[in-house]
């Protein structure tokens, strides 16, 4: 069966679930063959085994944390080279669309980016996008050379499948380009607790209508009610009420949740572009002609001061 | 000596207008206004303040895409960029992003430069790779995502908010930035920019001049092919009630229903 690279994305050895997520879709077009780079990669393994990966090639070395994305192509293209395979998967995160991007130019070959689904077809791999705002659905696969596809977050289950993952050392040559962008200094971005927004099973997002950063706790209090990541609009971003960090929309981060609540958020098509694949989608609002009404299963057209503290209090009083 | 740069910038379909895709799967162009895409006038910004620290700098506005590309270029001039340069040739109809990245890096090369600025993604196709596509045809570092950004003696500096970490990067010249719309606010265009740009240069260049041959771009030269594209049927109507003062209970028990509580 043919071999399918999947680039791994981990903090000191900690996977992240996309990828996880991305092994379930690597085994329907091959045998998943893992590449893990920098501090804690070795430590990867067992998890990425579980999961059904056949090997797993680790390397490190200080250019992947001390430069800018390249090193991390320079070892991908070692891998593509070492196993020949069918085809290289990529979390759609931001630096992963780059090293995808540099690899596909490399080696020749055609770049899909924010997959949401991935089936084998007679012509490779076959992938399932969101165009304009998610109006519209398309498939579309690789020409030419071995596919690179990058996949959203949330786009498959993670599911346990257990397989050998034996660990191989992958041996790397830094070209000139490598060192080309110095990384000078690194400031971590300090944990709320809260998951991570574009992995998140639930997103609650609030906008203009929270009408402060001193109001923004209603909203975080209604998150951590539900387990769930918080959001933001651009417009409540732009006026410093929260992180930019937490931008949903076109110019900040695209969700994809099972629950996704938008309160005080009009549903300007910059915002729903950000979130209208989201499975069911909840909205609270005081203005009934807001746009976001159109794309909601449930709406509350109300006062989100008084509507979300009571549905947090609700929903305490549910979970006891 | 002149510090040349060089803004890549993309003339999108308006996204407040009905996009859809044509028969042949391209983008349809006809039927929506276009403009210049808004995530690349932060470029065009950020390029007009390098230039204003620098001694003497020259910005050139480049696009790639039918006749109505060169309102973007106008756009760009009446902003403050000094030239512009329009790809154009019929038979660059369907290119994708390699194709696309292929006349850009030609473009740049011929035009000359040492820093070039590009938007963090279209807001069309919105992959947002083209940058790393581009530095990587080029040969430069790539400095982006930038959220701030500054160029002094030969160095480009500038700050990349990633998901976990704030990143301080640096880079020499020749290099290629891109900035997200975080880098700041860019300017509207003032009557006297609008009235200066109408006598600014315009160059247009085709294939031929760039020397790419027919079949390295277009939709036969594309390294992708789109086999359908769906409009996704609308949402079913969903139930929406008016609070009354028991709108937050009567939401939880939706969510209770659908077993997320």
């Amino acid at each position: 069966m043919a071999e399918v690279l999947v680039y791994v994305d981990h903090v000191d050895g900690a996977v992240r679930k996309p990828t996880l997520e991305l092994l379930t879709l690597a085994r329907r077009i091959g045998e998943p063959v893992a590449v893990a780079l920098g501090a804690g990669a070795a430590d990867t393994a067992a998890v990425l085994a579980e999961h059904g990966a056949v090997k797993v090639l680790t390397a490190d070395a200080p250019e992947f944390a001390d430069y800018l994305v390249v090193p991390k192509v320079d070892a991908l293209q070692a891998a593509y080279e070492a196993v020949s395979p069918a085809a290289v998967l990529v979390p759609s995160s931001a630096e992963g669309k780059e090293i995808a991007a540099r690899l596909a130019v490399r080696i020749g070959s055609g770049i899909i980016t924010d997959a949401v689904d991935l089936e084998a077809g007679d012509e490779g791999p076959v992938a399932t996008q969101s165009a304009f705002a998610a109006s519209f659905t398309t498939k579309s696969r690789v020409s030419k050379g071995t596919p690179v596809i990058t996949v959203k977050p949330n786009s498959a289950p993670v599911e346990a499948a257990p397989a050998a993952g034996a660990v191989e050392a992958l041996a790397v040559t830094f070209g000139a380009l490598a060192t080309g962008t110095k990384v000078v200094s690194r400031t971590p971005r300090e944990s709320t607790g809260r998951p991570e927004l574009t992995e998140a099973a639930i997103v609650v997002s609030g906008g203009r209508g929270v009408n402060g950063a001193e109001n923004f706790h209603i909203i975080e209090e209604l998150a951590d009610s539900l387990g769930a990541a918080v959001g933001a609009s651009r417009a409540a971003v732009d006026a410093g009420w929260y992180p930019h960090s937490n931008q949903v929309g076109q110019t900040g981060k695209s969700v994809s949740p099972q629950l996704y609540i938008a309160s005080g958020i009009s549903g300007a098509i910059q915002h729903r572009a950000g979130m209208q694949t989201s499975k069911t989608i909840v909205a609270i609002n005081k203005d009934a002609e807001a746009p976001i009404f159109d794309l909601v299963d449930y709406g509350v057209v109300g006062d989100l001061f008084a509507v979300v503290p009571q549905l947090t209090e609700e929903i305490k009083a549910r979970k006891g | 000596m002149s510090l040349r740069i060089v803004v890549c910038v993309k003339y999108v379909p308006d996204a407040t207008g009905d996009r859809h895709f044509a028969d042949d799967l391209t983008v349809d162009r006809d039927d929506v206004d276009g403009l210049l895409s808004e995530l690349d006038e932060y470029a065009v910004e950020q390029a007009l303040q390098i230039a204003e620290e620098a001694d003497d700098a020259e910005i050139t506005v480049l696009t790639v895409g039918p006749e109505d590309a060169k309102d973007a270029l106008r756009k760009a001039l009446s902003m403050g960029a000094d030239k512009a340069i329009h790809v154009e040739d019929d038979d660059l109809h369907g290119t994708d992003v390699m194709g696309t990245s292929l006349v850009l890096a030609k473009a740049i090369e011929k035009a000359g430069y040492d820093l070039v600025i590009t938007g963090m993604a279209s807001t069309d196709g919105t992959m947002g790779v083209l940058p790393a596509i581009l530095a990587e045809r080029l040969g430069v570092p790539q400095v982006t995502l930038l959220s701030e950004v500054k160029v002094e003696d030969g160095t480009v500096t500038g700050r990349r908010d990633g998901d976990s970490a704030s990143e301080q990067l640096e880079a020499s010249l020749p290099a290629l930035v891109s900035v997200t719309d975080q880098s700041g606010e860019a300017r509207y265009p003032s009557f006297k920019g609008i009235m200066a740009a109408k006598k600014k240069p315009v160059e247009s260049w085709d294939l031929e001049e760039l020397e790419i041959e027919s079949d390295e771009v277009g939709l036969e030269g594309s390294w992708t092919a789109v086999d359908s594209a769906a409009q996704r049927p609308a949402r079913t109507a969903g139930t929406i009630v008016k609070d009354e003062g028991e709108g937050g209970k009567a939401l939880a028990e939706f969510l209770a229903g659908q077993k997320f509580i």
